[in-house]
């Protein structure tokens, strides 16, 4: 029997269609991007938010968590901050519009905008696969954000910081970024809420590095207390590149940080770091696709979570290892530090291995702080709550160290001291 | 300084007593060393005299010039005055060495009222006593104890002590792990830190150390009691004839 159902949408599935309707007569894009971004928002329609039955969504019920889309205009106003590491060169996103007046030395950069409006950027409007809701929403809204080019063999001294600041609404940003052959660069790209108003961030950075080509990349989302953060970071490794891609997770409300990277070449090497520090009623959700594609790559991913109050959390991490990809070396590890007992952090490693000759190896740890430590610390005359502070805020401080490079450990370790210091 | 009267404490956890009535007066400017065989219950008494929680004292108390230091917690007793050199310093990775000794340093004093250290002051202090006892500067650029070898960390812990000041210094086999000119330069810094108004207890196997670190009494712990005192000829004694006699005299 054939029956014709119609399905019904939730208040936010309604509001997002609704949204696409008033905003479509003005987004930026030809006639190819106009048309993909209906079709995405015509699938997100038909399959609706993803649910828990998605099994990669099973941790974060987009469906039943987004409940509500803010208004698509927050307020005003904002404008833009030091950047984090001084002397880099700033691009800013304010509410969403790239700052056209853009000082860029040693590389080249243009408002993802006109990517849209001459249609370049249609090849990237995509969902990566049928359960990809961050592709659809992100191709369906996104307005604008920076397109990156570092030139071959260029050696750039001072970061290169994104800056996407907002005041609540609706914010839908993309950063592709190609690095040339044995280019070196590093890009700080600092998501952050100016005011408390709620705005929907999506956000989807498309980062390749050609080979030779070696790259720090270092994603801050640092959203408000009532923001919804999906994000995304599409990674394709080339030949002997090197890429340390640190994720630092200290804000949002609902937070699904996508990390989809292909190691494409041989001799390439991901050095993946992530930290997660969450506390109130919140939600977070770091999901990681990583491909090991050819033979002779090495990656390693290191996620340390740090979880107050009601916080609840998860990793996915999926190794995948093409038949071909011999001498694969992988190694993951998941640690976890439960501040309060109403705090709830999930691991699920996952390793789908075709080849035979490849070290691939998870671990995860979950604890609460060492008490050999503590009392080291306290017989030397440390008072209990400062020693505990001490203690988290090193378990998280080592990833920050490992960057070794002290013009940008500082700053990091500032950022995790002063969020441990509020929600301590 | 330190009266210890009649103490009984136990394992926190499984309710195994180790310390079994134990009695122990350390006056000030007096360095007393505790032997014993192992596991008679050296380091737990070091660990209850600096209020380790896995241990319980059920009975008997402990004095600190006079006041009762059972109800404080680490961190107020090291306040009052007691450090413990660790018999195993632990490692602990991410805490910077010279911003927990600033933070330890000023944490004391605050406690105490007095005025925190300024930045220069505080590396001036480091800097002196590091080299005294000939410690790299550059060791202490590292996360605490993280990678120091065994040597190190025993100079490290004393390193601490030099710079706390504090009255009542427990050394919990300081000796092990050191070569015999660390040994020198550890008992060198030990021994700078005497003054009348300090006492040290010496916790060790070996009269090796007591060569250099001049015991005025002898304790021999055995069982989780003290059932033997002596000067320093005790050590020699024991050295020479091991503990069998002095356990079968006790008994
Ligand atoms: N936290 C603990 N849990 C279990 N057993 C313990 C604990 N602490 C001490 N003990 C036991 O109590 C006894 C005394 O241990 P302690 O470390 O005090 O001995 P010690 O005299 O310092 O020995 P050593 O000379 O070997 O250092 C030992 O049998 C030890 O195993
Ligand atoms: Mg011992």
């Amino acid at each position: 029997m054939n029956m014709q159902t119609t399905t019904r949408l939730t208040t936010a599935e309604a509001a997002l269609v609704e949204a696409f309707g008033a905003q479509v007569g003005d987004l930026p894009g030809n006639g190819a991007v106009i048309g993909t971004r209906d079709r995405l928002l015509d699938d997100l329609k038909k399959s609706g938010l993803p649910t828990r039955r998605i099994e990669s969504w099973h941790y974060t019920d987009l469906k039943n968590l987004f409940r509500e889309v803010p208004e698509a205009n927050g307020s005003a106003g904002v404008s833009a901050v030091a950047p984090l590491i001084a002397g880099s060169s700033v691009l800013t996103v304010l509410q969403g519009e790239a700052d056209a007046k853009v000082h860029a030395e040693g590389f080249s950069v243009s408002a993802y905008k006109d990517a849209l409006s001459d249609g370049s950027a249609v090849k990237g409007l995509t969902a990566l696969d049928k359960d990809d809701a961050i592709g659809r929403i992100n191709g369906s809204f996104v307005r604008d954000g920076f397109s990156l080019s570092v030139p071959a063999g260029a050696d750039l001294a001072d970061p290169i910081e994104i800056q996407a600041l907002h005041a609540g609404g609706q914010i839908h940003t993309r950063f592709p970024a190609v690095f040339g052959a044995g280019a070196k660069a590093t890009i700080i790209e600092r998501h952050r809420a100016e005011t408390d108003a709620a705005a929907l961030v999506s956000s989807i950075s498309d980062i390749a590095l050609e080979d030779g080509a070696e790259v720090t990349w270092i994603l801050l989302q640092q959203q408000g207390a009532a923001d919804t953060h999906l994000g995304q970071i599409r990674v394709s490794l080339g030949k002997d590149a090197k890429l340390r891609l640190y994720v630092i997770n200290a804000g949002g409300k609902l937070v699904r940080q996508e990390l989809r990277i292909e190691v494409e070449g041989e001799g390439a090497d991901l050095t993946l770091r992530g930290v997660n520090l969450l506390g109130g009623d919140t939600h977070t959700d770091v999901t990681l696709v990583l491909g090991h594609n050819v033979p002779h790559t090495t990656s390693t991913e290191t996620i340390r979570n740090v979880l107050f109050d009601r916080a609840s959390g998860v990793f996915q991490g999926m190794i995948k290892v093409a038949p071909d990809a011999q001498k694969t070396d992988a190694k993951m590890a998941c640690n976890t530090l439960l501040m309060s007992d109403d705090a709830d952090f999930s691991v699920k490693p996952e390793l789908e291995i075709f080849a035979d000759d490849v070290i691939c190896g998870h671990g995860a740890t979950v604890s609460d702080i060492d008490r050999n430590h503590l009392f080291y610390l306290m017989a030397r005359g440390v008072p209990e709550n400062k020693a505990r502070a001490m203690l988290v805020n090193a378990f998280v401080a080592e990833i920050a160290e490992e960057l070794e490079d002290e013009k940008l450990v500082a700053p990091l370790e500032e950022l995790i001291s002063d969020w441990l210091d509020k929600h301590a | 300084m330190l009266e210890i009267k009649n103490l009984h404490a136990r394992i926190a956890e499984d309710g195994t007593e180790i310390i079994r009535g134990l009695n122990l007066t350390v006056k000030a400017g007096e360095v007393a060393a505790i032997m014993g065989p192992n596991g008679s219950g050296k380091s737990t008494l070091s660990y209850i005299l600096s209020g380790r929680e896995d241990y319980e004292v059920t009975e008997g108390e402990i004095l600190l010039n006079g006041e009762n230091i059972l109800e404080l917690d680490p961190a107020e007793r090291a306040a009052k005055g007691v450090f413990l050199a660790f018999q195993y310093p632990v490692e602990i990775p991410g805490v910077a060495t010279m911003q927990f000794l600033k933070v330890a340093m000023n944490e004391q004093r605050k406690a105490r009222g007095e005025a925190e250290l300024t930045t220069p002051d505080f590396l001036r202090r480091v800097k002196e006593v590091a080299a005294d006892l000939k410690i790299n500067m550059d060791m202490l650029k590292r996360p605490l104890n993280v990678g120091f070898s065994g040597g190190e960390k025993k100079r490290a812990e004393i390193l601490q002590m030099a710079l706390l000041e504090p009255q009542l210094c427990i050394l919990d086999e300081t000796d092990s792990g050191l070569d015999i000119d660390a040994l020198k330069i550890v008992a060198d810094g030990v021994n700078a830190l005497k003054s009348p108004d300090r006492a040290t207890i010496v916790i060790t196997h070996y009269q090796r150390l007591l060569d250099y670190i001049v015991p005025d009494t002898v304790h021999v712990l055995y069982k989780g009691q003290i059932i033997r005192t002596g000067d320093k000829d005790l050590a020699l004694e024991l050295e020479a004839n091991g503990y069998a006699d002095v356990i079968g005299q006790a008994a």
